[in-house]
C-alpha cells in the first residue's frame, strides 16, 4: 500500500492544499444537507452519500487534465463538485429541477457535466466501465492525449463488464484509469464475501495491467498514485487499476440506515481516520490555514446558496416530457405526430398529466 | 421507392452486398465511422457482409473484437458518446443478449437521462433469421424487444435497395440504430441505388405491392414471404396490398392505416413469436386507429410459440411458412382456408 507521511510528501502550493480541504469540506457538507433534504422530502429516488470518501474522490479528480474526462457510479455527488461542477446546479438535480445538471431528467445518480469532461453517473453497477473503455478507445482512435478515470466500487468487480473492460483496456492499450473505492461494502456484502480475491488490485495482474493500493484517506497519496497513473494513461496508453481503501460513513444509500451488517463501534472507529478531519488538522499543525471554522461556515454558506437555488429553479415544462428522447427534429415530430391509436401518446400522456397537475 | 434515389443509376446486387456498399461508402465519406465486431477482418465476417473492408480501411477502421459482445457493444456506445460513429457487427442477434444491459440501459437512456447534453450515434447490426436447422439458440427474431425501448430506432429492411439505404442512414443518424438484417435475405437481388447520397428514411413505410382486398403488414423477410403469397393469392382472384414497415420504431403508422382504410382488412406477420410481438404491437394500433374501417378482426401470424426444434419437419411446422399465411388470410376473408397451397 502505498503510505506517504504528510511530512515526506511532495510540498504542494499551500493554496492547492487549501482548495482542495475545502472540495472535501464542501463535499461533506453538501451531503449531510442532501440527506436532509432527502428526509424533507424534497429529494426522491435513491440517494447515494459517499461521506468517508471525500480524500479518494478530491485527490483523484485534483489530478485529472482539464480535457481528461470521468465515468462515475451512481455515487456521484462528490465527483461533480470535485469537477467544479456548481453545488447549485447539483442540488438543482437532485430537486428535479430544469436547471439541474442532468435537467431534471438524471437525479442523484446520473449527474452531468459535459464541460467540465464528467460524462456521467451511472445507475447499473459496472455498466459504466464499457462505456469509459470506449471514451479511451476515442482518444486512442484520434490519437490525443487524453485520459479517462472510471470509478466503481469494490462490488463491481465481480460482474462481466469488469472482466471485459479490463480485457478491451489491456488488448488495445487505451488510455483509462480504474479507480474501485473499495469502502468494504457492496450494500451490506463485505468484500472477502464476495470476491474470492479480495485485493482487488491484484486482479489488474491477470491483464497483465498496473494495479495498485492506497490509503484512500491520504489525501496526498491518492493525488500521488493516480496522477502517476493518469499520466501513464494519457501519455503512454497504460490502463491501470487503482483501488482506494476507504469507507462510507453512512448507509449505502440515505434508506439504509447502516447499522444491520457493522457495528457502530466500526463506524466510530473508521471515524477515527476521518480525511476530512486528518487533512484539516495536517493543514492547521503545518500552518497553512490558520482557522478551519471559516472554511467550514463557507462551505456551509455555499451549501445553503445550493438549497435556495434548487427550491426557486422552476420544474421542467411538462410539455417538455418527450423532448430529449431523440435528437433530431424530425423523429420528435413524427413521435409526437403518432397519437392517434398508434405510437406512443405521448402528447396523451401531458395531457392528461397538466389536467392532473397539482 | 426509394426515396432520395437521384436520376443516376442503379446496379443489381443482393442484399449482403448493398450492406457492404453502404458500409464502405460510410467508411470512406467519414472518418469518425469504425466498424467492430467479431472476425469482421481477415475473416470477413462470418456472414462475409465486411469483406474486402478490412484490407481497404485496415485494422483501426475495422476492428476485430475479442468474443465479448458487452464489452465492445458498451465500448461502442461509448466511443459514440465522444465523437467517433462506430458500427457494431454483432454475429447473430442472438448473441446481442449478453450486451442487452449496454443496448437497453445505456445506449438507449443517454440523450435523455442527460438532459439532451450527450448523444449517441451509434449502429448495430445483426442477422435475424431462421430456416437452416440451427435450432433453439440460433433461430430467433427478437427486433421487437428493441423496439419495445424509448431513446432506440430500429429498421429491418426487406430490399437490398433498403439495406443499403437504411444502413446508410442509420450510421448518419444522431441517435443508436438497431439494424436488423435477415440471414435468407442476404442472397435477395434487387436495384440499388447508384448514388452515394443515397439514403432510406428511417421511419417510413413502403407500399411493396399495391391491393384492394386486404392489407398484409410485414418487415424483413416476411415481405418477401408475403409478396410470394400476394402472387398466389391473384389465382384466387384475391388482391393483397402488401406493406414494408422498414422501420419499426419510429413505426409509419399513417402509411399502414391509409392502406387499411382502402382494404378494410388487415393481416400482420411477422418471423417472430407473435405473442407481445411486432404483429401484436401492429394489431393493438390497427385496431385502435382503423376501428371504424375494419371488416374483420385483425389477424396474425409468426413463429409457433416453441424453441425452434432441430428436426426438419418441426422446423418447417414453426416457420411462419407461405402457406400459414396464405390459409389466414383466406379465413380472414371468409374463403375455404382449405384451398391449397402450391409452392410457386
Amino acid at each position: 500500500m502505498a503510505t506517504l507521511a504528510l511530512a515526506d510528501a511532495p510540498m504542494l502550493d499551500p493554496q492547492v492544499r487549501k482548495r482542495l480541504y475545502e472540495t472535501m469540506v464542501l463535499s461533506r457538507t453538501f451531503g449531510t444537507e442532501a440527506e436532509r433534504q432527502y428526509k424533507a422530502a424534497r429529494i426522491g429516488g435513491y440517494c447515494h452519500l459517499s461521506s468517508g470518501q471525500e480524500a479518494a474522490t478530491v485527490g483523484a479528480c485534483s489530478q485529472l487534465a482539464d480535457d481528461d474526462l470521468l465515468f462515475t457510479s451512481y455515487r456521484s455527488h462528490g465527483f461533480a463538485l470535485a469537477r467544479g461542477t456548481s453545488p447549485g446546479a447539483v442540488m438543482a438535480e437532485l430537486f428535479g429541477r430544469e436547471e439541474g445538471c442532468a435537467r431534471g431528467r438524471g437525479g442523484s445518480m446520473h449527474l452531468a457535466d459535459t464541460e467540465r469532461g464528467y460524462l456521467g453517473g451511472w445507475g447499473i453497477v459496472a455498466g459504466q466501465l464499457p462505456l469509459a473503455v470506449g471514451a479511451a478507445f476515442t482518444m486512442a482512435q484520434t490519437g490525443q492525449q487524453r485520459a479517462v478515470l472510471c470509478e466503481l466500487g469494490e462490488g463491481a468487480v465481480n460482474l462481466g463488464a469488469w472482466h471485459e473492460s479490463l480485457n478491451l483496456a489491456g488488448v488495445w492499450d487505451l488510455p483509462v484509469v480504474f479507480i474501485v473505492m473499495n469502502n468494504v461494502y457492496g450494500m451490506g456484502t463485505t468484500v472477502d464475501k464476495a470476491s474470492a480475491e479480495p485485493e482487488v488490485h491484484k486482479r489488474a495482474a491477470a491483464f497483465q495491467m498496473v494495479g495498485e493500493r492506497v490509503d484512500g484517506q491520504d489525501l496526498e497519496a491518492v493525488m500521488e498514485v493516480a496522477g502517476r497513473l493518469l499520466t501513464a494513461a494519457r501519455e503512454e496508453r497504460k490502463p491501470s487499476v487503482l483501488e482506494c481503501m476507504t469507507y462510507r460513513y453512512r448507509g449505502h444509500s440515505v434508506a439504509d440506515a447502516g447499522f444491520a451488517y457493522r457495528t457502530k463501534e466500526e463506524i466510530e472507529e473508521e471515524r477515527e481516520r476521518d480525511p476530512v478531519v486528518t487533512f484539516g488538522k495536517a493543514l492547521v499543525d503545518r500552518g497553512v490555514v490558520d482557522d478551519l471554522d471559516e472554511i467550514r461556515e463557507r462551505a456551509a454558506q455555499q451549501v445553503q446558496e445550493a438549497v435556495d437555488f434548487a427550491e426557486e429553479a422552476a420544474a421542467p415544462p411538462v410539455d417538455s416530457l418527450a423532448r430529449h428522447v431523440y435528437g433530431d427534429e424530425k423523429t420528435a415530430q413524427q413521435f409526437a405526430r403518432m397519437t392517434k391509436g398508434s405510437p406512443f401518446g405521448e402528447a396523451e400522456l401531458v395531457l392528461d398529466m397538466e389536467l392532473g397537475d397539482d | 421507392m426509394t426515396d432520395t434515389a437521384t436520376e443516376q443509376g442503379t446496379t443489381t446486387m443482393n442484399v449482403r452486398e448493398a450492406l457492404r456498399a453502404a458500409l464502405q461508402e460510410e467508411l470512406a465519406a467519414d472518418e469518425r465511422v469504425f466498424l467492430i465486431g467479431e472476425e469482421i477482418g481477415v475473416f470477413e465476417g462470418s456472414y462475409k457482409v465486411t469483406a474486402g473492408l478490412f484490407e481497404e480501411f485496415g485494422p483501426e477502421r475495422v476492428r476485430e473484437a475479442p468474443i465479448s459482445e458487452e464489452g465492445f457493444t458498451g465500448l461502442a456506445v461509448g466511443a459514440a458518446m465522444t465523437g467517433l460513429r462506430p458500427v457494431v457487427e454483432i454475429m447473430t442477434l442472438n448473441f446481442i443478449l449478453v450486451a442487452m444491459d449496454q443496448v437497453v440501459n445505456h445506449a438507449a437512456k443517454i440523450r435523455y437521462m442527460f438532459g439532451g447534453e450527450i448523444g449517441c450515434p451509434l449502429v448495430i447490426r445483426a442477422p435475424n433469421g431462421a430456416g437452416n436447422q440451427l435450432t433453439a439458440q440460433h433461430s430467433q427474431s427478437f427486433e421487437g424487444w428493441f423496439a419495445h425501448v424509448p431513446g432506440l430506432k430500429v429498421v429491418a429492411p426487406a430490399t437490398a435497395a433498403d439495406a443499403k439505404g437504411l444502413l446508410k442512414a442509420a450510421i448518419r443518424d444522431d441517435d443508436p440504430v438497431i439494424v436488423v438484417e435477415n440471414l435468407p435475405l442476404y442472397k435477395e437481388k434487387g436495384e440499388v441505388p447508384d448514388d452515394a447520397d443515397f439514403t432510406t428514411p428511417i421511419g417510413e413505410a413502403r407500399v411493396a405491392r399495391e391491393g384492394a382486398d386486404l392489407t398484409i403488414v410485414a418487415h424483413s423477410f416476411s415481405t418477401v414471404r408475403a409478396l410470394h403469397v400476394a402472387e398466389r393469392l391473384e389465382e384466387e382472384e384475391i388482391d393483397a396490398e402488401v406493406i414494408d414497415l422498414r422501420s419499426l420504431r419510429p413505426l409509419d403508422m399513417e402509411t399502414v392505416a391509409k392502406s387499411v382504410a382502402k382494404t378494410n382488412r388487415a393481416i400482420c406477420v411477422e418471423e417472430g413469436w407473435p405473442t407481445y410481438g411486432v404483429s401484436a404491437e401492429l394489431a393493438a394500433r390497427i385496431s385502435s386507429a382503423c376501428f371504424d374501417d375494419l371488416d374483420a378482426p385483425v389477424s396474425r401470424v409468426g413463429m409457433a410459440e416453441v424453441p425452434m426444434p432441430y428436426a426438419k419437419n418441426l422446423e418447417n411446422a414453426t416457420l411462419p411458412h407461405e402457406r400459414k399465411l396464405f390459409a389466414a388470410v383466406l379465413e380472414l376473408l371468409g374463403e375455404d382456408p382449405g384451398t391449397e397451397w402450391r409452392e410457386g
